[in-house]
């Protein structure tokens, strides 16, 4: 091998900030490649990508609302992270949060006082908190692995809210489509501006921020969630709660992907369909890693995350851009930045001799 | 008493010229030039950290040096693996051994040495015969899982012994073997060195080293302090060629008797649930105010078990709570954080991955058990005081670190553990449980370590130390004990045991008949 990482003592300050830039560079660079392949102009497809889309107030507004979810979620997803808790349930949580909201505004339609939407808010969080408690409590009682109970999950909240969407809440004047009926108007979450659809769901994600901020850097809680995460033996030795730990993060986990949900519904959307979510939950995943688990870092990452979203869909209309090619330029984006990060921990070695290295690998052979 | 040595005018089974290398930031073996003659015992001194393992890695083809060459029985060799080393005559046996527990001595055996040696079954014989000759007691057909540590070393020298062997190179043997144990080794290895074969021993034990060695090399960061006779030369005039200045570091301190009872541990049973794991049987036990406790034992006897049975890992029922008491209040029900703030510190074996997380800096590190002390309010973290603590423990035990915000994993084994014991000390502990205080760690270090702990002592704390360091134990110890299957020999003072006494309790002959004050269990 030519190329081998060798591991850093410290992790390396320099890279912490250049590997992003790297990241950038990289993919532009093959991004341009690839379009001028495929034989489009590199400098307009990139502008119709990254810029476009935020050349103007509404399209930050766009941006604004198609990120909520996404670091909402993602904010969740990093407590447990932290933890090393592999929620992988977001979605199904976001599902679940729209549904348990939708449930009760539409049986309070009618209602005028503002408590309706404190109601729908609390409910959404809740149910998505309560249903990542599951996960929790298979968890924690019967030691089942946390990815695959999150995942199948996933599959029964959607399913459950497909039913629910044909069947028990379906708008009974909705001419049979699979909706339910537009909510009241105390029930909407109010806009933020005339123009554009951003709601006040933003200050919720501030809220969530701040929150999760405090949590994971400053308090003693966050602490324990740290240490639990990265060294199991050693919270046992000095007596922190595991199980109880591992509910809390679950637990935050869910709740901000519930009241995510619910915000979607409540919000921008006004109703429930089967569509409530483009796979936000899974998104969040990558931005939370992207964001290296850190709130500050979530908020940049679920912004470019969003970008890349509607980039992708005016390419698609204003450039008959296949829907494939925009998402290979994001995997590829998504690629580069995560292999970059490698830099921070390891050191590249250009390694000349490359028989003396083959020698090596004889001997590790030889040991076994 | 060594065998005569070996006429050094022959040709050297092994000679290495000038050896140099170099890791990321260290520079390992530095200019090291070493001769082995043949039926020769050399041993290989140091600290740790010295470069001991690096130049044995070399030898057997492990590690490639940077510079320098490797002359074996007069001819220049680039030993390129330890497959290589093998062929030539070369048998290396490991501090950790690498043996399968679900399969027979045999199996191991032939599974080492490949399939061109036979299958296990053929092997028997032969294994039987060299077993006898070299005095090494061991049934093939036995599963490793079932043989003591020293029987399984046994398996690993007797692989070495299996083939044609001219050098055998043992790290630090004696480490995981008794007394009376480690006589019966030294009896295998001067037969061996009798009939011609080279032995490379290493060790840091300055009183094995003089009982068995013809010659020795002592390594000081990465170079040769000089070569000498063993037999020749004083504890302390090795141990200064090893660390610089001795002068310090044999110093006997004081036994004191101490005041109350502090910790005791009543008819402590305790049954394992690992099929492989040691249970414990009706420990008794007390550790006075004011003195220190010192127990022995092989590692495997149930210090694991006990240690985590007093820090709080493993609770029992409340029902059994009374079987550990804090000055007369039962405890063994409670959690670790619990136990602390009645008086508990602990200091736990493994240094990275469980008295410290690796990935985390010192400051969290503090934090990490002194979090009871006042460092939390309104359940936020005080940076400020988390701050000064740490760095009040790097000032007051000299850990050698570029600030607070290193990370633990960065720093030496020495220098973390005595960050770790100086964050139990400065949380004035009524009780310090310390398991192998000075395991790996330097011989500064160790004295400093083992300074803070007789102050600690001095100063009205309880101390329990687990070690399987036996000059260690009688340093500091006021009483001793040892753990063998999961029992303890009754506790005696220190100055009425004599190391043979000790020997016996390892191997589990509680009763011996020269004992004046000891309660049967």
């Amino acid at each position: 091998m030519l190329l081998s990482l060798e591991p850093r003592g410290q992790q390396s300050r320099l890279m912490l900030w250049c590997s992003p830039l790297l990241a950038a560079v990289l993919t532009l660079g093959c991004g341009s490649l690839l379009f001028i392949a495929l034989g489009h102009d590199p400098l307009l497809t990139l502008h119709t990508l990254l810029i476009a889309p935020v050349s103007d107030w509404y399209g930050v507004s766009e941006l604004l609302v198609k990120a909520l979810p996404i670091l909402l979620c993602a904010l969740g997803l990093a407590v447990a992270y932290q933890a090393r808790i592999w929620n992988i349930g977001a979605e199904g949580q976001l599902l679940l949060g729209a549904l348990a909201g939708s449930a009760l505004a539409v049986n309070i339609i009618e209602m005028q006082s503002s408590w309706a939407l404190v109601l729908i808010l609390c409910s959404g969080t809740l149910a998505g908190a309560a249903w990542a408690g599951l996960t929790a409590w298979l968890r924690t009682r019967f030691n089942a692995n946390e990815i695959l109970t999150s995942i199948m999950l996933n599959y029964i909240a959607l399913n459950l809210l497909l039913y629910c969407v044909h069947g028990p809440l379906k708008d009974p004047e909705g001419f049979n489509f699979p909706q339910s009926a537009m909510f009241g108007d105390a029930s909407r979450l109010p806009l933020l501006t005339e123009d554009g659809r951003v709601h006040a769901g933003l200050y919720f994600a501030l809220l969530a921020l701040v929150a999760v901020w405090v949590l994971l850097q400053k308090s003693f809680v966050g602490f324990q969630i740290k240490v639990l995460g990265l060294d199991r033996r050693a919270a046992g030795f000095v007596g922190f709660r595991q199980k109880r730990l591992i509910w809390l993060a679950l637990l935050i986990s869910g709740g901000l992907a519930g009241l995510a949900g619910v915000c979607e519904v409540s919000g921008p959307i006004g109703q429930l369909v089967p569509q409530v979510s483009p796979g936000y939950g899974y998104a969040a995943i990558t931005v939370a890693f992207l964001g290296r688990l850190n709130p500050v870092g979530i908020v940049f990452s679920s912004l470019l995350m969003a970008l890349l979203y509607i980039g992708g869909e005016s390419a698609q209309m204003s450039m008959n851009l296949p829907q494939a090619i925009t998402q290979l330029f994001q995997g590829m984006m998504l690629f580069f930045l995560l292999a970059s990060d490698v830099l921070i921990l390891y050191r590249p070695r250009l390694n000349l001799r490359w028989t003396r290295r083959a020698a090596t690998t004889a001997v590790h052979a030889g040991a076994l | 008493m060594p065998n005569p040595a070996p006429d050094p005018l022959q040709t050297p089974r092994l000679q290495l010229r000038r050896i140099r290398k170099r890791y990321p930031g260290c520079l390992a073996n530095d200019d090291i030039d070493l001769s082995i003659a043949p039926g020769e015992i050399h041993a290989l001194l140091g600290e740790n950290g010295a470069g001991k393992s690096t130049l044995m890695k070399i030898i057997y083809g492990v590690v490639h040096a940077d510079a320098g060459e490797l002359i074996w029985q007069g001819q220049r060799v680039d030993m390129r693996n330890p497959a290589q080393a093998r062929s030539l005559g070369i048998g290396m046996v490991f501090q950790h051994f690498s043996l399968f527990e679900t399969l027979s001595v045999a199996q191991n055996i032939a599974l080492a040495m490949g399939a061109a040696a036979g299958t296990a079954k053929q092997l028997e014989p032969k294994i039987r015969e060299v077993s006898q000759r070299y005095g090494m007691a061991l049934e093939p057909e036995r599963l490793v899982h079932s043989l003591s540590i020293g029987e399984r070393q046994r398996v690993e020298i007797i692989r070495c012994l299996m083939q044609d062997i001219r050098l055998l190179i043992l790290d630090e043997p004696t480490s995981v073997l008794t007394p009376q144990e480690a006589d019966d080794l030294f009896v295998t290895l001067r037969r061996l060195a009798a009939e011609g074969c080279s032995i490379l021993f290493i060790s840091h034990k300055l009183g094995e080293v003089r009982a068995l060695c013809h010659s020795a090399t002592v390594l000081r960061d990465g170079r040769v302090a000089g070569h000498c006779v063993p037999g020749e030369c004083s504890d302390r005039q090795l141990a200064r060629l090893m660390v610089g200045d001795a002068a310090e570091l044999m110093t006997d301190y004081p036994k004191v008797t101490g005041g109350a009872d502090f910790l005791q541990v009543k008819g402590l049973s305790w049954h394992n649930p690992d099929p492989f794991g040691c249970s414990l049987e009706h420990i008794d036990l007390e550790v006075r105010s004011g003195e220190i406790v010192g127990i022995a034992g092989v590692a495997g006897n149930g210090q694991d078990e006990l240690l985590a049975l007093l820090s709080g890992e493993q609770r029992l029922s409340r029902d059994d709570g009374a079987t550990i008491c804090f000055a007369s209040e039962a405890v063994a029900h409670l959690r670790p954080d619990a136990r602390r703030q009645r008086g508990l510190a602990f200091v736990p074996a493994e240094r990275l991955g469980h008295g410290a997380v690796p990935e985390l800096s010192l400051l969290d590190n503090a934090l990490l058990t002194a979090f009871q002390q006042g460092l939390v309010s309104n359940g936020l973290v005080q940076r400020g005081k988390v701050q000064a603590l740490a760095a009040e423990i790097i000032r007051r035990f000299a850990v050698k670190t570029p600030d607070s915000h290193a990370l633990a994993r960065s720093l030496s084994g020495g220098n973390l553990q005595k960050f770790i014991l100086g964050r139990e000390i400065l949380q004035q502990p009524k009780l310090l449980v310390a398991a192998h205080p000075t395991w790996g760690v330097d011989v500064g270090a160790a004295a400093t370590i083992h300074r803070a702990l007789i102050a600690l002592r001095d100063a009205g704390a309880a101390i329990l130390v687990i070690s399987e360091d036996l000059d260690e134990l009688f340093q500091i110890s006021d009483r001793l004990a040892a753990l063998c299957g999961g029992r303890l020999s009754p506790l005696r003072a220190t100055l009425d045991t004599r190391l043979i006494d000790v020997g016996g309790w390892m191997a589990g002959r509680f009763d011996a008949p020269q004992s004046p004050a000891s309660a049967t269990l």
